[in-house]
């Protein structure tokens, strides 16, 4: 590394301690910012050393870019890791961050700023080439039921400030449509401070794939293969793959296509995810957004490509080019990742928080655990319930569902309800053995 | 044996870094009782055993300056650099010694240019000033030992 030696671990949980292990295996130090309730949280004290940045809400902590950077600065650290959620795709924390000559380890400010304006995101993917859904912004005074007969109905009302499944509302017919679009305007500006609202077509039957962009700093784009994302309860992915299963080749190409050429139209820099839905019925791939932040699922696409994404990104924050070609990107086997949460599956998805009496998790072959806890550990009620993050590697789909369904009956946990159960119907289920679900097939089927 | 400055963050690194939620140590020159999660209160340097063990289970005594102990922390409010004066060359808010009532300021704390000002919130005499000026102070941190008095 030649500017990157400290680097300060803006976040908490599984991601924390990820970010803390890539640095250590490339000899960096590392400073870990927490809130006063993570303070003896196992990233913290695998860290060089931790600092505690505020109280326990989020709101008083993680998210106070101002704290993150002066924190950096006080310890001394050259760079800032976001991890995701949190910060992770806040302009103001990358531009703060270079202002005060620091490396921010994502994208740059303005790149962040324009994925996060979904309305132009789509613009400048269609303007790449790349197929976005029919559908326009509908202003105040913009006729509005004639934009929804030309995009058909039904269709969704987007916060062009929304993203990541927040601010959607579906509208029936033109009556429903006038009815919510003054309701959509003012909740997109009271929740992303933009009350601007686009009309996209609605997939009925669909799946979601996404792209794993890389990028460094001397105009090289490679993609990393798909991932599937299609098990989902209300836009919260519970399940993913990499490769996508029964993808034709076409498809795949184009998906991954589509992705590099965004990225490359937008100056994306470092690693990103292109998301597609996938029109389940014809195979068409449309353009949803770009996430410009490492994603919860990484572990899939690391494992079927041999790459530690961690790693890449502090690579190519330090400048360095990316060191391979597409042509070098091989993927090898099946990956499938589930999500443990703390959440009480029969009463609404509640979150469980409390503290673990109990928490073994089975070391097997072909199996990697991505967690922060351990038996004893207390899971804060301030944050997202994920306890750990169950990844299978094996050469076939089949064994490696095995692989996961044997790991989570073996499992061992007390002290907080967990959604185990529901992953192992997720993961025994027919429809998910046999073939490719949609995004409405959780909570149609099981849920 | 008088507890140093660097002693007692020493300690308090420790157990921040253990697992441990309470830490009390008793010797002969000092006795010194530390919970973690709330305010940290210090017994005095002389032992008093009897009234120590009284406040070990009482967990609402410990988040108020008490008599008993005789002195009060003032912790960082919120992370960001520590600075005792108002600028460079002005005097400090406060020296050992000095008279705080629960609005008197003590020091700056500086996030990223925007100045704030901590007030004691307690009342009585500066006995100990914990961090160096212009040194980083996380949330939570002690930055002043006060005698009330």
């Amino acid at each position: 590394m030649k500017r990157i030696r400290r680097v300060f671990v803006a976040n908490r949980g599984e991601i924390a301690l990820r970010v803390v292990t890539a640095c250590q295996e490339l000899g960096l130090e590392t400073v870990v910012g927490t809130s006063d309730a993570d303070r003896n949280g196992l990233a913290a004290r695998r860290a060089d050393q931790a600092v505690c940045i505020g109280p326990a809400p989020a709101a008083e902590s993680y998210l106070r870019d101002d704290l993150v950077v002066q924190a950096a600065l006080g310890t001394g650290c050259d760079a800032i890791h976001p991890g995701y959620g949190f910060l992770a795709e806040s302009p103001r924390l990358a531009a703060r961050t270079t202002e005060h000559g620091l490396v921010f380890i994502g994208p740059p400010a303005e790149v962040i700023e324009l994925s996060g304006d979904k309305l132009r995101a789509r613009e400048e993917a269609a303007r790449a080439g790349v197929p976005v859904l029919p559908g326009q912004e509908v202003g105040p005074g913009d006729d509005a039921r004639e934009a929804g007969e030309r995009i058909g109905y039904p269709l969704l009302a987007k916060a062009a400030g929304g993203g990541g499944g927040r601010g959607i509302k579906l509208a029936r017919d033109g009556d429903e449509l006038e009815r919510l679009l003054s309701l959509a305007r003012s909740e997109a500006g009271a929740a992303f401070g933009d009350d601007r609202v686009y009309l996209e077509r609605f997939v009925a039957s669909a799946r979601h794939v996404e792209v794993q962009i890389a990028a460094d700093e001397h105009g090289d784009v490679v993609h990393l293969g798909e991932r599937d994302c299609s098990v989902q309860r209300r836009y919260q992915k519970l399940i993913e793959e990499a490769p996508a299963p029964w993808l034709e080749p076409a498809t795949r190409n184009a998906l991954t296509a589509a992705g590099v050429a965004f990225a490359r139209a937008i100056g994306y820099r470092n690693l990103g995810t292109v998301e597609f839905v996938l029109d389940a019925d014809t195979g068409q791939p449309f353009f949803l957004e770009i996430n410009c932040r490492i994603q919860v699922e990484h572990p899939v696409t690391e494992a079927v490509t041999g790459r530690d994404l961690v790693a890449l990104q502090l690579h190519i924050a330090d400048g360095d080019p990316l060191g391979f070609s597409q042509e070098d990107v091989v993927f090898d086997g099946h990956a499938i990742e589930c999500r443990l949460n703390a959440e009480d599956v029969a009463h609404g998805f509640m979150p469980s928080p409390g503290t673990l009496s109990l928490f073994a998790v089975p070391e097997r072959l072909h199996l990697r655990v991505d967690t922060h806890l351990c038996a004893g550990a207390t899971i804060p009620p301030y944050y997202d319930s994920l306890m750990a993050k169950l990844i299978a590697h094996a050469e076939g789909r089949d064994a490696t569902i095995d692989v996961l369904l044997e790991a989570l009956e073996d499992l061992d946990v007390e002290g907080v309800e967990t959604n185990r159960a529901l992953l192992i119907s997720v993961l025994a289920h027919d429809d998910f053995r046999r073939g490719a679900v949609t995004t409405d097939w959780l909570e149609r089927a099981i849920v | 044996m008088p507890l140093s400055d660097e002693d007692v963050r020493e300690i308090l690194r420790i157990i921040d870094e253990s697992d441990l939620t309470e830490l009390r140590l008793d010797t002969e020159g000092f006795s010194l009782h530390v919970v973690k999660g709330g305010r940290t209160l210090d017994a005095p340097a002389a032992p008093a055993p009897a009234r120590a063990e009284a406040s070990r289970d009482s967990s609402e005594v410990l988040g108020e300056p008490s008599e008993a102990d005789g002195l009060a922390t003032i912790t960082a409010p919120m992370l960001g650099t520590f600075y005792r004066a108002e600028s460079p060359g002005k005097p400090p808010f406060v020296e050992v010694g000095a008279r705080v009532e629960p609005d008197t300021i003590v020091c700056i704390i500086e996030v990223m240019k925007m100045m704030n000002s901590v007030p004691a919130g307690v009342s009585g005499t500066i006995a100990e000033i914990v961090p160096t000026n212009a040194e980083l102070v996380e949330y939570g941190q002690p930055l002043f030992r006060v005698t009330s008095a």
